[in-house]
């Protein structure tokens, strides 16, 4: 159990170093685009009285300092596939935001959809030796979690404490200090494939920087993507993606579920190549300028010139109506919806206090899509965008950044993870000075 | 599937906007703020101070610069704006002009950098002759130095011979004999010379005796005496000599005291003027003594 936190801690151990030294990146590896931010920790913003509500409210201590993007290359379903070629992609990337802030940077924040995340909920109990909870049994009572089997080859990327309970108090957000007989604790376990992972990293230490952390992308663009009253009363992001449409689920701020559909707009594109028989590129401009998933009478009368190079002029020289695009389009997107509804279902979101569905990510703006969403997934469904930080360029503001948002946010206010709490101390070796030093620490 | 052994033709790079290797880390560098401070500021710091000593290290070019700066730095100083080509000489009469020329260590033309003004000065009020002189450089290259000269107020005859003062008691110039100024009142004795102003006050009220007066000598170095013709003289105190003087010269107006026959007026005690009588007058009074003492006898 130990060694499986190891590698965490040192990534935090990073991570608060570089933002002492004040610079950070993060790093969106998408199937769709890469996208890389710096950012600068300088401070809370200066607010001046005549701008209104600044982004963040005010709570945010960095700012961005350089945005780059890059259309992605050798990424499948959220997974590296190429290696050489994403290594050239995100290099584009991290150059061209490292030039627009002017600053080297050497850590990275990551974050990937792939590597078919699985969500584990975990409790565990401690009998309490004082009445009054400390730090200590907190993390005694975390260390007390009975582990899943999780597979081979799997890794843990997300270990956090949800809910405490005190004896049958339940749903305490922080119990330190409280006074009970029994501490109980559910933890939410999110684990990936570990070779995702390894991939990840090879790729970024020969792009020469080194990782400070990794998060799912289901998880920060929930984090970006709701508000605040969805992330407490429960609210599920999906996240439609190029390759893949993430799914979190959020209750009391705190994330209970993480998954991912290997389906997105790619398969969109896909289809819409095959069905009128035009290229990938083609395909993806007439998704983009002319989709849609509601067909009207309208777009029986509306044609659309396929285009292509071909060379055959009768081939290239067709036109289709937009609701045949349509007719390509909406089957595979609520074939995406409905997986998504299976693992909401498999999830228990119907039991949740409010069941707010916020669509964000490049996928969710087809238009009409949160008309067909409601049809799919329920009733309350709006389109999400990310939070406004502080120095985003407007281009990288929509839908579909809200993963790389949420890494920000991950980045600057970092929720609670198992490997925050020290190791209690019975899980020492015996006889190490560090156990002895515990000890004394605990005990003074 | 794309080839895994083809080189990436320099073509296919063009649609490649991913930075090669090289050149991502080259940018990374360039953007390490120490190594950007040193490119900037330490690498033509040091190359700069490479090529100095490297080029210091050879003699010839050191003095090849050393001759140039002399060269330059004198065709500067030499333009005709800045040469002084004569000297103006103003207050001076002929022999101290002369002096003044001959004692003054500038060889005209000379650069105006060169020309000591202040030495210069120095230089011509050493001169006896000289009170004080002004220098200064007028335009048009002209040197011009103003003397006011010291006026000889009185002849000092001291062990040295006769020497012309003026009323400060500085030497002026020194006489050959008495009679080259004899419009001059004479002083002699040791220290006479610090009291010129008194001697001469003293003088002007001894022109009341006329031709009879010789010179004033200054005795111990405290007081003075009137010397007058055949050897007469009058003995002055110390404090208020005028005031004594002037007491004798009423007294000789009043009795005629000096065309009698007596050697000395001794006025050194104010309350008590006492004349002594000369040798041949003595024996005529005692004789005269004596004739009536027989006479009164008989």
């Amino acid at each position: 159990m130990r060694d499986i936190y190891h590698a965490h801690r040192m990534m935090r151990q990073i991570r608060q170093n570089a933002m002492q030294r004040g610079v950070i990146a993060v790093l969106d590896v998408g199937t769709w685009k890469i996208a890389a931010l710096i950012l600068k920790f300088d401070g809370p913003e200066v607010f001046r009285e005549d701008d209104g509500v600044s982004s963040m409210a005010g709570q945010s201590n960095f700012r961005v300092i350089g945005a780059a993007t890059t259309r992605s290359r050798g990424v499948r379903f959220g997974e590296i596939d190429a290696m050489t070629e994403t290594e050239r992609a995100i290099r584009t990337a991290v150059q061209a935001a490292q030039k627009m802030a002017g600053v080297r940077v050497d850590h990275v924040i990551a974050t990937f959809s792939g590597g078919a995340p699985r969500s584990y909920g975990l409790d565990g109990t401690y009998a309490l030796e004082n009445s009054a909870v400390t730090e200590s049994d907190v993390a005694r009572v975390l260390a007390n979690c009975d582990m899943p089997d999780l597979g081979e080859g799997r890794e843990i990327m997300h270990a956090q404490p949800v809910n405490f309970s005190l004896d049958h108090r339940a749903g305490l957000s922080d119990p330190r200090g409280m006074t009970g007989r029994e501490l109980a604790t559910d933890v939410h376990l999110l684990s990936v494939d570990r070779a995702v992972i390894q991939n990840l990293l090879y790729c970024i230490k020969r792009c020469d920087l080194e990782l400070a952390g990794v998060a799912s992308s289901a998880y920060v663009a929930g984090v970006s993507a709701l508000v605040e009253d969805e992330k407490e009363l429960g609210g599920a992001c999906v996240d439609l993606g190029g390759g893949t449409t993430s799914v979190s689920v959020f209750l009391k701020k705190h994330m209970i579920y993480g998954d991912c559909v290997p389906m997105g707009g790619d398969h969109v594109t896909m289809d819409i190549s095959k069905g009128l028989q035009v290229s990938l590129a083609n395909a993806e401009r007439i998704k983009t300028v002319h989709g849609g998933v509601h067909a009207t009478g309208m777009d029986d009368r509306e044609l659309i010139e396929t285009g292509g190079e071909t060379g055959d002029w009768e081939h290239d020289r067709r036109n289709v109506s937009r609701s045949e695009l349509i007719g390509i389009m909406r089957p595979r997107i609520e074939e995406i919806l409905e997986n998504v509804r299976d693992r909401l279902d498999a999830a228990g979101f119907e039991h949740l206090p409010s069941q707010q569905i916020v669509l964000t990510g490049g996928g969710s703006q087809v238009p009409g899509l949160d008309g067909l969403a409601t049809r799919i997934l329920g009733n309350q469904v709006r389109l999400g965008r990310p939070m406004r930080v502080r120095g985003l360029p407007q281009a990288a503001t929509g839908p579909g950044f809200a993963s790389t948002v949420g890494l920000c946010l991950f980045a600057s206010h970092p929720q609670d993870e198992w490997w925050d709490f020290e190791i209690p101390v019975d899980n020492y070796p015996a006889r190490s000075v560090k156990r002895a030093v515990k000890w004394f620490k605990d005990n003074w | 599937m794309q080839s895994l052994k083809a080189k990436r033709s320099t073509k296919n790079n063009a649609n490649d906007p991913a930075p090669s290797r090289i050149s991502y880390r080259l940018q990374r560098l360039w953007l390490t703020p120490f190594f950007r401070s040193l490119l900037r500021t330490g690498v033509p710091a040091f190359s700069v101070a490479l090529f100095v000593a490297w080029y210091v290290s050879d003699q010839d070019n050191v003095d090849k610069i050393l001759v140039k700066f002399s060269e330059v730095r004198t065709s500067i100083e030499e333009r005709p704006e800045f040469m002084v080509s004569m000297m103006e000489l103003k207050g001076a009469s002929d022999e101290v002009a002369e002096d003044i020329r001959e004692i003054l260590p500038v060889d005209f033309p000379v650069s105006s950098f060169h020309l000591d003004m202040a030495l210069v000065k120095e230089t011509v009020e050493g001169l006896d002759a000289v009170k004080s002189a002004n220098v200064r450089l007028r335009s048009g290259g002209i040197f011009e130095l103003v003397v006011k000269e010291r006026i000889p107020a009185a002849v000092w005859q001291s062990h040295d011979g006769f020497n012309a003062i003026d009323e400060t008691g500085r030497r002026v110039s020194d006489l050959a004999a008495r009679e080259a100024r004899m419009d001059l009142p004479i002083l002699a004795g040791e220290g006479a010379d610090k009291h010129v102003m008194e001697g001469l006050l003293l003088t002007m009220i001894s022109q009341e005796l006329g031709h009879r007066v010789v010179g004033l000598v200054r005795v111990g170095e405290r007081r003075w005496d009137v010397v007058l013709t055949n050897g007469q003289r009058i003995l002055l105190p110390e404090e208020q000599a005028d005031q004594a003087l002037e007491r004798v010269i009423a007294l000789d107006q009043a009795q005629d005291l000096l065309n009698r026959d007596i050697s000395v007026v001794d006025m050194r005690q104010s309350n008590r003027p006492t004349v002594r009588m000369s040798k041949t007058a003595l024996d005529n009074l005692r004789q005269i003594r004596m004739i009536e003492f027989e006479g009164i006898n008989q």
